[in-house]
């Protein structure tokens, strides 16, 4: 086995390491990177949906519905404690996407997507007009809550998102990968190349999909709470139409049903998006664009694929480049 | 003789055209049933009655005694009926196992989400069928990469994969170079036999009916015409005029 073909294994694993390391360098980074571990799980959420060939324009939905219960939990306990805040925003986004799920697994495609869009605006309107309870625009604070019981100071508790965050995110990269790999994850991509195949196994299509929904439900809830706790304040905007659209762009950037590239577009996005806005203050948004632009015409597999052939390239003067550059597609999904 | 499923005065229209008019017909345990007649008789309709994809307008379907008329292809399935399509209808982006794999989950109801599809228990089962079909060469291969014969083999193996009671095919060797038909159903006879398989299928080909059916129904104008033994159906004055042509 040469240096290079073992070169995309390590991948994951470097990337990873490298991550966690940051934050010792550059402490300034450890923010940005946990507000990037958030977003690449409610990205997650996204990539579940596109196995089954389905984009949904409104999961901003889950992730804030989860964000709100954690900082309600909050302000009703005093402060609230972690743990529970993540485990009751998770089970809420779940129950709400068992809710909206029984009805938009009827459709696909733009009909999925749009209805999706539309159950995300209503309860975005909730959230805006309903200040009594949920602050209006202005949102709601959420203190920094204890964790097991234990008081923490800022720096710590920071840190305590962070890894916990990576941690929590390598496990469920791996469940998720599990569960594309199994005969359910199996089926939830057939929903995108033969529906009537699957029916006629004895398959309920839907039920299928309604699993997938939740899963993503979760994920993107997962993701919401985290982002709440880390910026210590939750807002309608969490529920916006433009955060749903930035998770899939995310998912695109990322590389369309991979579950590694959820993560790297995500802290991709968030590097890019942090030194944009600062250094090109009012165009940013229009850089992202032509990104954007370029990944779907140049690269449709996203970074992940940009990626694979990458190292397929180096490894193509050896005898094994080819080994090479499956093994690298095969590592990144 | 009981019949495994039994169609009494199946009505359908579309339009103006009639695609069943009072269909009677019985299919017997451990028979080979094949339907003929022109384009547009009603051959396929029937099918799609059968498997729950269309409701008639009247009438009713039983099978083993029991209706199920007004039930859903997937329900129809779950009973015991598999059905071939006349386009292969399969996983495009798996591999034949896996395409296998996927109906045996699918059969033994395998919603673990942490079992591996590569490593149910069924995959001896599946390769043997693989096997059975003559596509163990190709069983890794995504089956968007593989020619039409072996497609409509595996779409049969994927049926054959849920062990029902009951297997309709329609037209199982069109898309098949004529040269290979007669071998691509005798590979198809073998697994039916093998896995004691009663099947109902829609043919063109009257050789191949006259080889493979036990029990031949002729299908015009959404009516049953004529059923009986091959040999007296194919040399009927009125087939020979209406189905068959001037062939014979």
């Amino acid at each position: 086995m040469t240096f290079m073909s073992l070169v995309p294994r390590l991948a994951i694993p470097l990337l990873l390491i490298a991550v966690a390391l940051l934050p010792f360098l550059a402490p300034w980074s450890k923010v940005m990177l946990t507000l990037a571990l958030a977003k690449g799980l409610a990205v997650l959420g996204i990539v579940v949906l596109l196995h089954a060939g389905q984009v949904s324009f409104g999961h901003a939905l889950f992730f804030a519905v989860a964000a709100y219960s954690a900082a309600f939990l909050g302000q009703a306990f005093g402060g609230g404690e972690l743990v529970s805040m993540v485990l009751i925003g998770v089970a809420s986004a779940v129950v709400v996407g068992l809710l909206v799920g029984l009805f938009v697994v009827r459709y696909r495609y733009i009909f999925f997507g749009m209805l999706n869009l539309a159950f995300s605006m209503i309860v975005f309107s909730v959230l805006e007009k309903f200040y009594h309870y949920t602050g209006g625009s202005d949102g709601l604070q959420v203190a920094r809550p204890l964790v097991l019981g234990i008081e923490m100071e800022r720096p710590a508790f920071e840190s305590l998102l962070f890894y916990g965050g990576l941690v929590i995110a390598v496990i469920v990269a791996w469940a998720v990968h599990r569960y594309f790999d199994s005969p359910i994850g199996h089926m939830l991509k057939t929903i995108k190349t033969n529906e009537t195949r699957l029916e006629y196994l004895g398959v309920s299509a839907r039920r299928v999909l309604l699993v997938g929904y939740l899963v993503s439900a979760a994920l993107c809830g997962l993701g919401g709470v985290l982002m709440a706790v880390a910026q210590g304040i939750v807002t309608p905007e969490y529920a916006w139409w433009i955060r749903s659209g930035e998770l899939v762009f995310i998912a695109i950037l990322g590389g369309a049903g991979s579950v590694s590239g959820a993560f790297v577009g995500a802290l991709v996005y968030e590097v890019v998006r942090t030194y944009a806005s600062a250094f090109a203050g009012d165009v940013w948004q229009m850089i992202l664009g032509f990104f954007l632009l370029g990944i779907i015409l140049y690269a449709p597999r996203g970074l992940i694929g940009v990626y694979g052939s990458f190292m397929g390239r180096i490894g193509s003067n050896t005898a094994s480049g080819k080994e090479a550059k499956r093994r690298a597609m095969e590592a990144a999904e | 003789m009981t019949a495994l499923l039994e169609a009494k005065g199946l009505e359908i229209h579309f339009g103006g055209v009639v695609a069943a008019s009072d269909v009677n017909l019985q299919i017997h345990e451990g028979k080979n049933l094949a339907i003929i007649g022109p384009n547009g008789a009603g051959k396929t309709t029937f099918l799609n009655i059968c498997t729950g994809y269309l409701k008639p307008s009247a009438g009713q379907v039983f099978f083993n005694g029991k209706g199920i008329t007004r039930k859903s292809p997937r329900e129809i399935t779950r009973l015991g009926v598999a059905r071939a399509f006349q386009i292969p209808q399969l996983f495009g982006e798996h591999t034949a196992l896996e395409n296998l794999l996927i109906a045996a989950a699918a059969r033994e109801r395998r919603w673990a989400p942490f079992t591996r599809l590569g490593q149910i228990p069924e995959r001896a089962e599946m390769m043997h069928l693989l096997e059975m079909v003559n596509c163990v060469h190709v069983a890794d291969r995504p089956v968007e990469e593989l020619p039409e014969g072996q497609r409509k083999l595996i779409d049969i193996a994927v049926a054959l994969a849920l062990k029902p009671k009951l297997l309709f095919m329609d037209e199982p060797t069109s898309g098949v170079a004529s040269s290979e038909k007669f071998a691509v159903l005798d590979i198809v006879a073998k697994a039916l036999t093998e896995s004691k398989v009663t099947s109902v299928f829609v043919e063109h080909d009257m050789g191949i009916v006259e080889r493979f059916a036990d029990e031949v129904a002729v299908w015009n104008r959404g009516e049953v015409l004529h059923r009986g033994m091959p040999d007296d159906i194919l040399s009927h004055a009125d087939v020979v005029r209406d189905v068959i042509g001037e062939e014979i």
